[in-house]
């Protein structure tokens, strides 16, 4: 049990796919406009990475090692393809306001990376574990970033204002340079947060 | 003709793939520590990006719509663009030794990226004619390289530069690469498509 926890939790600060991995940057910059979509993206990626996990540590022992990574992306393909599906029809509106990201899910490094470096070498219920904790400091750290930029650059909170109506929201958090700068920012956060953790360790 | 011109225009800067919609950003950040590399990458993701747009163009407009299997357009396309990827790889090893000791690696790195596979999909969804789409591709291929040059010139720069110990590599490209954005955002509004 303990092993299991300690595979969850290491993706949620000290090996945080956005911010110390800094693998599958895209999603973070582009959909975190608003709280909703952040969670929305995020919550699509810790589905699809455990799926995927779960799919590769299955089949781990059939695979020709010549031809896994085919095999991996085919099947990262088939599990964003029917949510897809699933958004389109239960939640047209997320679905548009995701638009090309929700497709460019099957290329993002992460999920690839966590089946080629976890799953195929780790038996069912551990990459399980992996993919929910890889998936839940993703979604996380998207929440984290839609959750900020949507409170101060544009005074609401899940699209109910928060700040009062003499707030005047700098506009430029919603844009993309917005995003880059405090991204920026927050990865020398979480620099900090990683080196006071392993300080306090030692 | 202006059409065309408009269309290059405009995704080379005002809807810039980097800095405006944010794909390929494992590799702008990755190769961007280099400015040779940069100018390699820049080149290798246009000729590819065109390459493979023109494939993706013929398989959705002549297999996927008339079959009505366009629920397989993600999947098609990701594992049309890899494959190819792999294969112009093995052509240019045995045919251009020399041009595969400078861009060989990084043909690797782009068969399953976001930037590459976003170009196809954006084509599929606007329906871009097979002359449009090869324009589009072009123009956003050039926009990244346009991109990843103008930042890793600004990188080699910034590396004599005293930063804060958290903001070192990362933290400081990220925003660098805001500041960037918004010398673009000036463009925005130029064009409108």
């Amino acid at each position: 049990m303990k092993e299991l926890w300690d595979i969850y939790k290491k993706g949620i600060i000290l090996e945080n796919p956005i911010f110390v991995l800094a693998l599958s940057l895209c999603p973070a910059l582009a959909v975190t406009s608003t709280a909703l979509n952040a969670l929305t993206m995020g919550l699509t990626v810790l589905f699809v990475i455990t799926a995927n996990n779960v799919a590769v540590s299955l089949i781990r022992n059939f695979v020709n090692p010549k031809v896994r990574v085919p095999v991996y992306i085919v099947s990262i393909a088939t599990i964003v393809t029917v949510v897809q599906l699933l958004l389109q029809a239960y939640f047209p509106l997320l679905y548009k306001a995701l638009g090309i990201y929700l497709a460019l899910v099957v290329v993002f490094a992460i999920i690839l990376a966590r089946a080629e470096v976890f799953a195929s070498k780790n038996n069912v219920i551990r990459s399980f574990f992996d993919g929910l904790g890889m998936g839940s400091g993703f979604a996380l750290a998207m929440v984290l970033i839609g959750t900020i930029r949507e409170i101060l650059g544009a005074g609401s909170f899940f699209g109910i204002k928060v700040m009062p109506a003499s707030y005047d929201a700098p506009l430029m958090l919603i844009l993309p340079a917005g995003a880059f700068i405090l991204i920026g920012y927050l990865v020398g956060g979480c620099k900090m947060l990683v080196q006071y953790i392993e300080k306090s360790k030692a | 003709m202006g059409e065309y011109l408009t269309l290059f225009i405009s995704a080379v800067i005002v809807n810039n793939f980097v800095l405006t919609r944010f794909l390929g950003m494992c590799i702008f950040f990755g190769v961007s520590k280099n400015l040779n590399a940069s100018v390699g990458m820049g080149m290798a993701v246009t000729s590819v990006m065109t390459l493979s747009s023109i494939m993706a163009w013929l398989v959705y407009n002549f297999v996927l719509l008339p079959f009505n299997l366009t629920f397989l357009t993600t999947v098609v396309f990701v594992l049309l663009i890899a494959s190819f990827v792999q294969l112009l790889e093995m052509v240019i090893k045995k045919s251009a030794p020399a041009l595969y000791n400078m861009w060989g690696i990084y043909l690797l790195l782009i068969a399953t990226n976001c930037v590459v596979l976003g170009v196809p999909l954006l084509n599929a969804e606007s329906n871009y004619s097979l002359a449009k789409s090869i324009v589009h591709a072009i123009g956003s291929g050039a926009g990244f390289a346009l991109a990843i040059v103008l930042m890793a010139s600004l990188r080699e720069k910034l590396r004599l530069a005293d930063v804060p110990k958290a903001l070192e590599g990362l933290g400081v490209a990220f925003i660098l690469a805001g500041m960037l954005a918004l010398s673009f955002l000036g463009f925005s509004g130029m064009i409108s498509l």
